[in-house]
């Protein structure tokens, strides 16, 4: 069978985990919780580094049963821990190699793919004292996509570092997930590096799982299980349609209706995948003359409160698609908002979000 | 001039026959019992590092014992056990070996467990540095248990393992107490350096005394001096 499924159960004072989890083996799929929600218990679980109760099966494989328990040398998988943990001793290559020598079909063609991939090459003979936090954290992110293994946990990879090296990271991360080889488990707290980066979700609260599904669904959900705040809002995937050379823009047709965005380089017949924040939602009754281009007919789906007492979010249906908008209270009310209610949305903003193949 | 600066030549002329011997033999006893060390310390004070067992105080305290007991106790108790009613001593003889009290290897024996503690804790603490993380990254990377503590435990504990080595080796240099009431005093068999001062001393030797006490500081120094020169410098290359 397909996928990762596993369930865990550990008992510890003031802390118990019971999850169930399945997810698939492609793409990436984002853990995401509050601190000390069992998110990185989970990871190491998987990894075999804890040994709890429970039953682990990665795409077919047998990990942790009643019966046997793989210990972590003898499990497909790469862990890139919060800390870039790089043997001290070792230079950048020797580190990379640390991994494949120790396995039997190690391709040397994935060495180098891990190091042109995380532009490595200028840094293999130094220590790993001589490298930056993001260059080191880079070097650890190629150990263990050298190793092409069937599950690759990431365990809040970017957390250690600050903004500016953050931003070095997320690019060299999202050409890992457009190449969609290596399926992720990715453990976060930041709703950005879900929405840049993650296919599938699974929410986790008080070593409880809240939700778990794909991205889309769970992010348009009306009692979201994530407090996303300001990174409330939909992924619209769909292909480029139609181009305007003149204006520099190109057409997005999804499913239900159709959005133009600032023309990139994208060509005809691409699939693109745009963010739409709730806050760049408006709603009208009447369309009438605005700067704003991209103007849906939709219908209201529910209306819920958001977490300001002054604002609410109210999910409308394009056609198959779901988009978020945030209101004031007041506005809801002034426009006397009600479930059924067919309107005009606008879309103020669109954020291309890559996509894999 | 020329002569004085023959190391050899000097060597014999200021220090007697008999004082050369209890060198070669203090150094042959230092060598052995820090090899010796090396093999039983460093699964004990990996032990020690990593459990969480209840048992860690009690290993700890056995293992640092011989820090806190005048070594006239331990070596009193050893001769008991290594004496022919001892339980060592009846266990050797069974097995037809000569008796240890008295013998270079009765000198190892006491050796090894007077100067466990200089090998064990600063090991233990080169251990504990370590931390999990390096082992825990070293699964994730295919190795074995036993394959992590060779390529990566040891290679990081190195400076540990430099440090317990040298103090290990001149502990028992410097080992007088246990020599002197598990070893006696016997020429080329278990007088050490450090008896033949005593023996000088009591002799009224004073010059002799001297020069072989000036020579033990000396190479003391020397070999601490090279050691805290080079440590620095690996532990910064890694």
């Amino acid at each position: 069978m397909d996928g990762i499924h596993g369930d865990f159960y550990l008992k510890r004072p003031g802390f118990v985990l019971d999850v169930k989890l399945a997810f698939p083996a492609r793409g990436v799929t984002a853990l995401f919780g509050p601190s000390g929600s069992g998110k990185t218990t989970i990871l190491r679980c998987i990894a075999g580094l804890e040994r709890v109760v429970g039953r682990l099966r990665v795409g077919g494989e047998v990990w942790q049963d009643a019966e046997q328990w793989k210990p972590p040398h003898q499990r497909s998988l790469g862990y890139v821990f919060q800390e870039a943990s790089l043997f001290a001793h070792l230079s950048v290559l020797d580190n990379l190699r640390y991994g494949l020598k120790r396995m039997a079909a190690a391709e040397p063609k994935n060495l180098e793919q891990a190091i042109d991939l995380l532009d490595l090459s200028p840094l293999l003979s130094r220590k790993p004292a001589k490298l930056s936090g993001g260059e080191r954290q880079r070097a650890a992110i190629a150990r263990a996509v050298a190793l092409s293994p069937r599950l690759l946990l990431m365990d809040e990879p970017l957390a250690s570092l600050d903004f500016s090296r953050k931003q070095e990271i997320l690019p060299y991360l999202e050409r890992l997930h457009q190449l969609r080889e290596i399926p992720i488990l990715y453990v976060t707290h930041s709703a950005d590096e879900i929405v840049r980066l993650a296919d599938h979700l699974m929410v986790i609260d008080q070593g409880r799982m809240v939700a778990q599904g794909p991205l889309g669904e769970i992010m348009t959900g009306l009692e979201p299980p994530v407090r996303l705040d300001e990174f409330a809002g939909t992924i619209v995937e769909g292909v480029i349609g139609a181009k305007d050379s003149i204006f520099y823009l190109a057409r997005l047709d999804f499913p239900g209706g159709s959005l133009w965005l600032v023309d990139d380089g994208l060509t005809l017949g691409d699939r693109v995948r745009v963010r739409v924040l709730a806050r760049d939602v408006s709603l009208t009754m009447e369309p009438g003359q605005s700067s704003i281009h991209n103007v849906l007919r939709g219908q209201i789906d529910g209306i819920v409160a958001d977490n300001h007492p002054g604002l609410v979010l109210v999910r409308i249906r394009v056609g198959e698609t779901i988009f978020l908008a945030r209101l004031t209270k007041r506005a809801a009310q002034d426009l006397l908002l009600g479930v059924g209610q067919q309107l005009w949305m606008q879309v103020s903003h669109l954020g291309l979000v890559p996509l894999g193949a | 001039m020329l002569e004085c600066c023959h190391f050899p030549f000097t060597l014999d002329s200021v220090l007697s026959k008999s004082d050369l011997e209890s060198i070669g033999l203090t150094i042959r006893l230092a060598s052995t019992v820090t090899l010796i060390l090396l093999v039983i310390g460093t699964p004990v004070a990996w032990w020690l590092a990593r459990t969480k067992s209840a048992w860690k105080g009690v290993l700890g305290a056995v293992v640092a014992l011989p820090l806190v007991l005048p070594p006239s106790v331990l070596g009193f108790y050893l001769l008991m056990a290594m004496g022919p009613a001892g339980m060592v001593g009846k266990l050797t003889q069974a097995l037809g070996f000569a008796p240890w009290p008295f013998s270079f290897g009765g000198l190892v024996v006491a050796s090894v467990i007077y100067s466990l503690p200089f090998m064990v804790q600063p090991l233990q603490t080169a251990f504990e540095a370590i931390g999990d993380r390096p082992l825990e990254a070293a699964a994730t990377l295919r190795a074995s248990p036993l394959d992590a503590f060779f390529t990566v435990a040891i290679p990081l504990a190195f400076p540990g393992f430099i440090n317990a080595c040298v103090l290990t080796f001149a502990h028992t240099v410097g080992e007088f107490g246990v020599v002197l009431m598990i070893g006696g005093n016997l020429p080329g068999v278990t007088r050490v350096a450090s008896v033949q001062i005593y023996d000088h001393v009591e002799a009224l030797e004073y010059q002799a005394a001297h020069h072989l006490a000036l020579f033990m500081m000396f190479f003391s120094f020397i070999v601490l001096l090279g050691l805290y020169m080079w440590l620095p410098r690996t532990s910064r290359e890694s």
